[in-house]
């Protein structure tokens, strides 16, 4: 018997990378998404790659109440899973949501509220297992709130603290979470974004987040050195932050 | 709708440069999206063509290299249905392991299938297994419609034909289904000899066409007089398990890791000039033994992409860029034409590190394919003031003999000259009006050459 991975939101460039990795790590694959013929376009791809079991399953973000049973179900339908990744995200436009609250409750609800309800039902069926690694993609932007993207930022970084309590609960379930913050990553959702520097690929990302998940890291800033740059913008005290372009 | 990128774009030879607003869709729901959008359209595979193949400052560039799924392979018969977007190191790294080689394969292992179809690529084989096309079963093509029509030598064979070849402009290609070749190790017999001039080189490229498989000469473009044309010829052939050394036959199908190199930014123009052009080929020239051929037992990635190892190695021709002149002639003028061609270069001291000839095989059913039967040369000359005159001169040359330039190298070729050259070019205008009246399709090669 396989491992099994289910990826919820796997048709995004991070997920595609990871499910790539994961594949060629030999785990069986549950893939979650948006875009029904891409999932399947990559189901048949990872199997003539890596010859492992690949079922998929399309999902709607923005229904967040339905999330917990097709979670439930997903689940139930790999053999051992032991891996649950949550690649869920949307840049959503900020100047949008400052004037229309439907733009910003997109935003909000699709980074924060579809991942609660993901990861409430995940945790659960981990707990029962007794067994299990949560990975989630948060960003960098959820550390600090600036005025370019403090809605994202703000979804994002209810997000890491959801995470932080569930590392919490979960520790003694033997179930592991590791926060994943990327920095600049060069992905669909980024590309073309003016003001982009030091951008990773999708691969290498994919493989330090594999990396972090045997070493049962907690949070990780993928590429690293981005640990060090959101260290020194958390640490421009607010007075000077708030006058700052950011 | 994918995002929108503005950025300077160049082919491999880093000349022309162009301003273009490039889109890399991911799915093919974007890629059918971007499509139908008003506007002309580009599209790109890995840039390998050395001018202005797969850009265009007014149309929406269209990157491929993440639209690069298998979709389908079977492990019988080696045939392989994968996206546009597909390297053919990707190709390589899968099916080399399970005893597969591609059919085709031009000297870098960068390019994608798309961009191999679209220029119909050849490799040191076309004299015994033609150019890429050849070996393609059918491809998916999104028209100017926007309907994703199939099309092979059996449906809508004169669209195949078209687009084998077609730089791209008869639509964008979503997967193409190629036929791979069995082997039996990841090494090729290697033999290689010093021939002392441009005749000694043809004789031996023809006399052994039927024995190798594989055969191409590297020739000195500098040297005058009694010494034209001198060079070293390599012919291969696949190497089977007996020919290998214990070592190499405990795991036949399995390389190590090559090494890489980078060129980490572009060398000073002066760099390569007359001189340390000169001392480059006469060493290359002089360090192979005199006489005798040398056989080689080689990983297919030192025979095949020798190139590939040093990355960015267009950085060594400076800021400028520069142009390959690859042109072919048929097999009665080719020893007038190759002899013209290196006489003029070499008086004109426009020299080339790479100067290299190979033999072409029968004609291919792609109707603006380049490869004719007959022989092939390729230069190098880095970009300067006196040097697009000089092609203009060599164009006049290739036409005379009745020869042709090819496409995927060209950055200069005007529109006259390239009909003139190709006997084809209205019959494939007649299938373009047809399948892409408005010109949807289209790149700054096309709108030059006058083909979109
Ligand atoms: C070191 C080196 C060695 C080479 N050796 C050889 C050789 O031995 N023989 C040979 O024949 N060539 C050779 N080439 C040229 C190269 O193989 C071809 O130009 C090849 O087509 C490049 O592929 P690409 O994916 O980079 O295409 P690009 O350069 O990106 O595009 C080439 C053309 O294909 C079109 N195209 C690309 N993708 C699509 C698509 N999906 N749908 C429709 N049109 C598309 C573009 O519009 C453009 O017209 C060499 C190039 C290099 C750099």
């Amino acid at each position: 018997m396989n491992k099994g991975a289910i990826i919820f939101g796997a048709t995004s460039s991070i997920g595609k990378a990871l499910c790539d990795q994961l594949a060629a790590e030999g785990y069986d694959l549950f893939l979650a998404g948006r875009d029904r013929d891409d999932l399947d376009i990559m189901a048949t791809d990872l199997f003539i790659r890596h010859n492992i079991k690949v079922v998929t399953a399309k999902f709607d973000a923005d229904k967040p109440q339905e999330l917990p049973k097709f979670v439930h179900n997903s689940i139930a339908h790999l053999e051992d899973c032991s891996i649950a990744m949550l690649c869920l995200g949307s840049l959503g436009k900020q100047e949008d949501g400052e004037t229309r609250f439907e733009e910003a409750a997109v935003t909000i609800n699709r980074n924060f509220t579809a991942a609660a309800a993901i990861l409430m039902e995940t945790a659960n069926a981990f707990i029962e297992k007794k067994s299990g690694t949560i990975v989630a993609l948060s960003s960098v932007a959820g550390d600090r709130g600036r005025q370019s993207n403090y809605i994202y930022g703000a979804a994002k970084g209810g997000l890491n603290v959801y995470l932080q309590g569930l590392r919490n609960r979960l520790a003694s379930h033997n179930v592991h979470v590791i926060t994943v913050k990327p920095g600049f990553i060069d992905t669909a959702m980024t590309y073309g974004l003016p003001g982009m520097f030091m951008v990773a690929e999708p691969r290498a990302v994919a493989k330090s987040i594999i990396e972090a998940i045997n070493r049962r890291r907690n949070i990780v800033y993928v590429p690293w050195f981005w640990k060090w740059i959101m260290l020194a913008i958390k640490l421009i005290p607010e007075g000077l932050f708030k006058k700052l372009r950011l | 709708m994918p995002g929108c990128k503005k950025e300077k774009i160049t082919g491999w030879g880093r000349f022309p440069v162009s301003l273009c607003e490039t889109y890399r869709p991911e799915k093919i729901s974007d890629l059918t999206e971007l499509s139908s959008q008003n506007g002309a359209v580009t599209a790109r595979g890995s840039g390998r063509s050395y001018g202005d193949a797969a850009l265009c400052s007014e149309s929406a560039l269209i990157k491929f290299e993440r639209l690069n799924r298998f979709r389908s392979f079977d492990v019988e018969t080696g045939i392989l249905t994968t996206e546009a977007g597909t390297t053919l190191q990707e190709i390589l790294q899968f099916c080399v392991p399970g005893g597969w080689f591609l059919p085709v394969t031009p000297g870098t292992r960068y390019c994608t299938v798309g961009g191999c179809f679209a220029c119909d690529v050849h490799g040191k084989n076309h004299h015994t297994d033609g150019s890429f096309s050849h070996h393609v079963h059918q491809i998916e093509l999104l028209t100017a419609d926007n309907n994703l029509i199939t099309c092979s030598r059996e449906e809508n064979s004169d669209i195949f034909c078209a687009t084998a070849g077609g730089m791209g402009l008869t639509g964008l290609i979503l997967s193409v289904t190629l036929q791979l070749v069995p082997i039996e190790t990841a090494f090729i017999v290697q033999h290689s000899q010093r021939v002392s001039g441009l005749d000694h080189s043809m004789e031996i490229l023809k006399k052994t066409e039927n024995e190798n498989n594989c055969s191409v000469a590297w020739i000195d473009c500098l040297a005058k007089g009694k010494d034209l044309g001198r060079g070293i010829v390599y012919l291969g052939n696949s190497a089977k398990r007996m020919d290998l050394s214990p070592g190499q036959a405990r795991n036949p199908l399995f390389l190590p890791r090559p090494k890489y190199y980078t060129i980490p930014f572009s060398c000073p123009g002066w760099l390569l000039n007359r001189a340390s052009i000169r001392a480059f080929n006469s060493l290359y020239y002089k360090r192979h033994p005199e006489g005798e051929q040398v056989k080689k037992i080689i990983d297919y990635n030192k025979f095949y992409y020798p190139l590939d190892t040093l990355h960015h190695w267009n950085r060594m021709y400076g800021r400028k860029g520069f142009v390959q002149y690859q042109c072919v002639f048929p097999d009665e003028t080719s020893k007038d034409g190759l002899r013209e061609i290196l006489e003029c270069t070499s008086a004109a001291g426009a020299g080339s590190f790479l100067g290299v000839l190979k033999r072409f095989g029968a004609l291919g059913d792609g109707m603006l394919s380049f490869p004719m039967p007959g022989f092939t040369l390729a230069l190098d000359f880095a970009v300067t003031k006196k040097i697009l005159p000089f092609l203009d001169q060599l164009d006049k040359v290739v036409m005379k003999w009745g020869g042709r330039v090819y496409l995927a190298k060209d950055a200069r070729l005007s529109a006259e000259t390239f009909r003139a050259m190709h006997p084809n070019v209205e019959e494939w205008l007649a299938i373009k009006k047809q399948v892409d009246p408005n010109n949807h399709f289209t790149s700054a090669l096309g709108r030059r050459l006058g083909l979109s």
